[in-house]
C-alpha cells in the first residue's frame, strides 16, 4: 500500500516538472522585491502615483491604507494625494474609458490587482522590457508583451533600450544563450529551423543609472505586489499564530484521545 | 485497581477541562472576525467621513443642508433678533439648559453653539425621526401669536426654538441632537470631528 | 442540569435522537486514517455554510458590483480577507475530503450491500456538490468565472435536438450575463445547501440504519454479544471514543486548512486562478480556460473524446457516464469480500490503474492539450497530441475498472473473510 502510495507520488512531481514550461521560449529574470522592506514600498507609492495613476486607475485602493508602509496620514495627503483631498478616497483617475481607448487603442486596465494577475516577475521584466521601435503607433514596444498599447512612460528615466537579436543552429545554442543573459531574453524560432535569441540592451542614457532605474523599478512593482494584496504581511503574522495555537491544542486533544482509547487496548 | 480508576478519572477530568479550555479560546479566536466583520467597512467609514463646510455664503438668517452619514445636518446663521429670542423661551421648553447629553460639551450653553450665530444640529425630530420645517417668522397663522421662530414637526407637531431646544407638551422628548463639529478656519467648518477626533 | 434534560425528554427526543444518531451509536473499533473524513466532509460543509452566509453580507449580485464587491471584501470589510479565502480554500479542501471519503468507500466495500442506500446517497451529494461548486465559481465575475460558465452551459447545446434551447433556458438569456449570475447565486447560496443538507441527513440516517463498515469489511451487527458490556465484540459506542478521535482529526484538518489559508491561499493559481482577478469581458476570451482542479479529471475526458456524426456530445454522455457509473457500483462488485486487505492482486491491479488514471487525467485537464508535444504523424487514435492520446487510453482504463469489474472481482483470489477484525 505505501508503496503504491510512493510510486503515485513520484508520477505526479514528473508530471509537474514536465508541466512548468516557460511561457513560448520568454525568460523571466525574478523580481528582487521584499514584501518587508517599508522604504522600498514607500517609494514604491510614491513612483506609482507619480508615473502611474495619470492614466491607471487603481479603485480598490484607499489612500489612508497606505498607512500600512508606515506612513502618517499627514504624509500621504501631502506627498501621495493629488487627485483628491479626502484620504478615504480610492485611486481613481479623471481619464475615462472612453479617452483611454480613443488614444491608447485599448482603456488602460485598473492596476490595483495587476500583480495578482500577472505576478511579480512579470511587472518587472515588463517594465524593463521596453524597446525603440519604429513600426508602433508609440514608437516603443516590449519584449514581454509585444505590441503593447501602452507608451514606455517612463523613457526619461530609463534611457532608451534596442532589441538586440542574435542566430543560433538549434535550440540548445539558443537556450543557453538565453540562459547566460542573466535576465529578460526570449528564444524564437525562425525559418529554415533556426533559433534566434532576443534580448533588450541600453541604447541611449537616461536621467537613472541602469542600477537606479532597477531600483525604481523593483520599488514600483514591490508597491504593486503589495497593493494587490495589502494584507498580506498580516495573514502571514497570523497564520504563525494560529499554526501555534493549533500545535498547543492538538497536543492537549491527542493526550485526550489517548487516555480514552486505553479502555480499548 | 481501584486508586489506578480514581486515577484515571482525574487525568481524564484534566485533560477534559485542559483540552476544553484551550479549545474555548480557540472557538472565541475564530468568532472574533465574523462578529468584528458586521462592524463598519473602510468604505462605510470613508462614506461616513468628516465633511467640510463652507460657511462664509451663509446671509444672515439663512439655513443650508449638508449631508453627514446620511443624515440632514442644518447650518443656520442666526441674526441678533434670533438670538434675542433664546431667553424668553426658557421656560417654554423642555430642557432649558441642555441637561440631556445630546451635544458635544462645548455647544452645552445658551445657544447650544461654538459660536454664538452659527447653529449646527442634526435636522431630525428626536421623536420618530421625521425632518422638521424651519419657520422662522413670527406669529404666523398656523402656529399662533406665541410663536418666536423655531422648527416645527409636520409628523406629530413636535415644535423646537432656534437653539433646537424642543417645547414642553409635545411628543418629542429631548432637544434636537448636535453633531460634534469645529472651526477649522472662519469661513471653514467640519462636520464630524472635533478637538477630540473623528466622531465614532 | 438533569432536571432540565428529563423535562425536555418528555417533550422531545434529545436525548434518543443524541443515543441513536452519535452517543450510543455502537461503530466498530477498528476505523484508521481513512476513517477521519465523513466528519471532516460534515465539517467543512458547516465551513462553507457559515463562511458563506457572511459573505452573502457583503457580496452583491449583479454582472456590474460583483467584482468590485469582492474586493471590497478583501479590502474594507473587517475580517472580510479571511472570510473570503475560508470560503475560497474550504470549497477545494471540501472536495479533497470528499474524494478521500470516496476513496475509502471504494477500498473497503462500504458501498456493498447493506449499505448500496448510503453509497447512493452519496453520489447524490458528490453531483450536488460538483454542481454546488459550478453555481458558486461564476459569482466573482472573473474572467474565468465567466468563460468557465459559458464553456459548461454550452456543452448542453451539444444535446442533439433540444440542446440550444436548453442552454438558453439554463442561461436566462443569449449568453452568460448579470441574469444568469442572479439566478446562479439563488441557486449557490439557497437552493442546493438546502439539497445538500437533506441529503446529508439522508446518507447518516441510511448509515444509522445498517451500521457502519470497517477496514476489514466485518459485519460486527453478526458478531456475537460480549456479556460485560451487551456490544459486539468488536464494536464500541462512538460517544466517547470517536468524539475524542475524531476532535483530534479535525485539528489536524485546520492545521492544514490554516497553512493553505494564510501562506498558500492561491494554491499556485489552482485555487484562486490568476486570470480570475481579471473582471469579466464578454468580448475576450482567455486563451487557456480550464476549469477548477477537482473537475479536470471529467474535462480531460471531455476534451479526449472526439467528434462524430458531426456533434461533439459523446465527449458531453462519456463526462456524465463517468460520474453516474458511481450508482451502479454496489452492483457490479462480485468480489467474495469487502475490504481490500483481503482482495487477490486482480482487484488491486485494477484499482491502483483506476487511481492512476484519475490522477494523471486530473493533471491532463489542468493543461492545454499541446502541453505534451505531438506524435509524429500516422500515430493510431487520429490524434497528434500526445496528452489527447493518454487521455484517451486512461479514459478506456477508467471505465474498465468499473465495467470489468463483474469479471474480475469474481474471478479474484481472495483471502477468507475474518469474523474479527484485526487489532492491537
Amino acid at each position: 500500500m505505501r508503496r503504491v502510495a510512493c510510486l503515485l507520488l513520484v508520477l505526479l512531481a514528473t508530471f509537474a516538472g514536465i508541466a512548468s514550461a516557460e511561457e513560448e521560449g520568454l525568460r523571466l529574470a525574478p523580481a528582487p522585491v521584499n514584501r518587508l522592506d517599508a522604504e522600498s514600498l514607500q517609494r514604491g507609492a510614491r513612483n506609482f502615483v507619480n508615473y502611474c495613476l495619470t492614466c491607471h486607475s487603481a479603485q480598490y485602493m484607499r489612500y489612508n491604507r497606505l498607512t500600512d508602509l508606515g506612513l502618517t496620514e499627514a504624509e500621504i495627503t501631502d506627498n501621495l494625494m493629488f487627485a483628491t483631498d479626502k484620504i478615504g478616497e480610492t485611486m481613481t483617475v479623471a481619464l475615462t474609458p472612453a479617452n483611454g481607448k480613443a488614444w491608447f487603442g485599448n482603456p488602460p486596465p485598473d492596476l490595483t490587482v495587476e500583480a495578482r494577475i500577472r505576478g511579480r516577475d512579470w511587472l518587472y521584466n515588463y517594465l524593463l522590457g521596453f524597446y525603440r521601435d519604429e513600426k508602433t503607433a508609440t514608437g516603443w514596444n516590449n519584449l514581454v508583451f509585444p505590441n503593447v498599447g501602452m507608451p514606455n512612460v517612463l523613457w526619461q528615466l530609463s534611457g532608451g533600450n534596442k532589441l538586440v537579436s542574435t542566430e543560433y543552429e538549434d535550440h540548445e545554442k539558443a537556450t543557453a544563450a538565453a540562459i547566460a543573459v542573466k535576465g529578460l531574453s526570449m528564444v524564437e524560432p525562425l525559418k529554415d529551423h533556426k533559433y534566434a535569441m532576443l534580448r533588450v540592451a541600453p541604447d541611449v542614457a537616461g536621467t537613472m543609472t541602469r542600477t537606479e532605474y532597477d531600483t525604481f523599478v523593483t520599488d514600483l512593482v514591490n508597491y504593486m505586489d503589495y497593493m494587490a494584496e495589502p494584507v498580506r504581511n498580516k495573514r502571514i503574522h497570523l497564520g504563525i499564530v494560529v499554526l501555534l495555537f493549533l500545535g498547543v491544542l492538538f497536543t492537549f486533544a491527542y493526550a485526550l484521545k489517548r487516555e480514552y482509547w486505553k479502555d480499548l487496548h | 485497581m481501584g486508586t489506578e480508576a480514581i486515577a484515571n478519572k482525574e487525568k481524564r477530568r484534566f485533560l477534559i477541562g485542559a483540552t476544553s479550555v484551550v479549545a474555548g479560546v480557540g472557538a472565541i479566536a475564530v468568532a472574533t472576525p465574523f462578529v468584528m466583520s458586521l462592524w463598519p467597512s473602510e468604505g462605510a467609514k470613508a462614506a461616513g467621513a468628516p465633511v467640510e463646510v463652507d460657511i462664509s455664503k451663509i446671509e444672515p438668517g439663512m439655513k443650508i443642508n449638508v449631508k453627514w452619514r446620511g443624515k440632514p445636518v442644518w447650518l443656520l446663521n442666526r441674526t441678533s433678533a434670533m438670538l434675542a429670542t433664546l431667553p424668553k423661551m426658557d421656560d417654554r421648553v423642555a430642557d432649558p439648559k441642555s441637561s440631556v447629553p445630546h451635544q458635544p460639551s462645548y455647544c452645552k450653553n445658551e445657544t447650544r453653539s461654538i459660536k454664538p450665530n452659527l447653529w449646527v444640529a442634526i435636522g431630525i425630530c428626536t421623536h420618530l425621526g421625521c425632518s422638521p420645517t424651519f419657520r422662522p417668522e413670527m406669529a404666523p397663522a398656523d402656529l399662533g401669536s406665541e410663536w418666536l421662530g423655531g422648527f416645527f414637526c409636520p409628523c406629530h407637531q413636535s415644535k423646537f426654538d432656534l437653539a433646537g431646544r424642543v417645547f414642553k407638551g409635545v411628543p418629542a422628548p429631548t432637544n434636537l441632537v448636535i453633531p460634534p463639529y469645529k472651526y477649522l478656519s472662519d469661513t471653514l467648518v467640519v462636520i464630524g470631528e472635533d478637538t477630540k477626533g473623528s466622531a465614532r | 442540569m438533569s432536571k432540565v434534560m428529563t423535562w425536555i425528554d418528555e417533550r422531545f427526543p434529545l436525548t434518543a435522537l443524541w443515543n441513536s444518531q452519535w452517543g450510543k451509536y455502537v461503530a466498530p473499533k477498528n476505523f484508521n486514517f481513512w476513517y477521519y473524513f465523513g466528519s471532516l466532509a460534515a465539517f467543512v460543509l458547516v465551513l462553507q455554510i457559515i463562511t458563506g452566509i457572511w459573505l452573502t453580507m457583503n457580496y452583491k449580485p449583479d454582472a456590474t458590483k460583483a467584482f468590485e464587491s469582492i474586493e471590497y471584501i478583501m479590502r474594507d470589510v473587517q475580517w472580510g480577507w479571511l472570510i473570503r479565502y475560508m470560503h475560497s480554500v474550504g470549497a477545494s479542501m471540501f472536495f479533497v475530503v470528499v474524494y478521500l471519503h470516496m476513496f475509502r468507500g471504494l477500498m473497503y466495500g462500504s458501498y456493498r450491500k447493506p449499505r448500496e442506500l448510503t453509497w447512493i446517497f452519496g453520489c447524490l451529494i458528490y453531483l450536488a456538490l460538483m454542481a454546488e461548486a459550478f453555481f458558486g465559481y461564476l459569482l466573482p465575475w472573473g474572467q474565468m468565472s465567466y468563460w468557465g460558465a459559458q464553456v459548461i452551459v454550452n456543452l448542453f447545446s451539444t444535446i442533439p435536438v433540444i440542446g440550444d434551447d436548453l442552454s438558453l433556458w439554463i442561461r436566462g438569456d443569449y449568453t452568460i450575463s448579470d441574469i444568469t449570475l442572479n439566478r446562479f447565486f439563488a441557486f449557490h447560496v439557497a437552493a442546493l445547501p438546502l439539497v445538500l443538507i437533506g441529503l446529508v441527513a439522508a446518507h447518516l440516517m441510511a448509515l444509522h440504519e445498517t451500521g457502519s463498515n470497517n477496514p476489514d469489511g466485518v459485519e460486527i451487527k453478526k458478531q456475537p454479544k460480549d456479556p460485560a458490556t451487551g456490544l459486539p465484540l468488536d464494536g464500541i459506542y462512538s460517544h466517547p471514543y470517536y468524539t475524542v478521535k475524531d476532535i483530534v482529526g479535525v485539528i489536524v484538518f485546520l492545521a492544514v486548512f490554516s497553512i493553505v489559508v494564510f501562506f498558500l491561499p492561491d494554491m499556485g493559481g489552482y485555487f484562486l486562478e490568476a486570470n480570475n482577478f481579471m473582471p469579466a469581458d464578454p468580448l475576450k476570451t482567455p486563451p487557456e480556460i480550464a476549469p477548477v482542479w477537482y473537475f479536470t479529471p471529467y474535462y480531460a475526458m471531455l476534451r479526449a473524446v472526439p467528434s462524430f456524426l458531426e456533434t461533439q456530445v459523446w465527449g458531453v454522455i462519456v463526462m456524465g457516464a463517468a460520474v453516474l457509473i458511481f450508482f451502479v457500483l454496489p452492483w457490479l462488485d462480485r468480489g467474495a469480500v469487502k475490504s481490500i486487505r483481503y482482495r487477490g492482486r486482480l482487484y488491486k491491479s485494477f484499482l491502483a490503474a483506476f487511481v492512476v488514471a484519475f490522477l494523471i487525467l486530473g493533471y491532463l485537464g489542468t493543461v492545454p492539450v499541446t502541453a505534451w508535444g505531438q506524435f509524429a504523424d500516422g500515430f493510431p487514435f487520429y490524434a497528434a497530441d500526445r496528452a489527447t492520446v493518454v487521455s484517451r487510453v486512461l479514459t478506456i482504463v477508467y471505465f474498465l475498472f468499473f465495467v470489468l469489474m463483474p469479471w474480475y472481482t469474481a474471478r479474484d483470489r481472495t483471502k477468507p473473510q475474518p469474523t474479527r477484525v484485526r487489532w492491537q
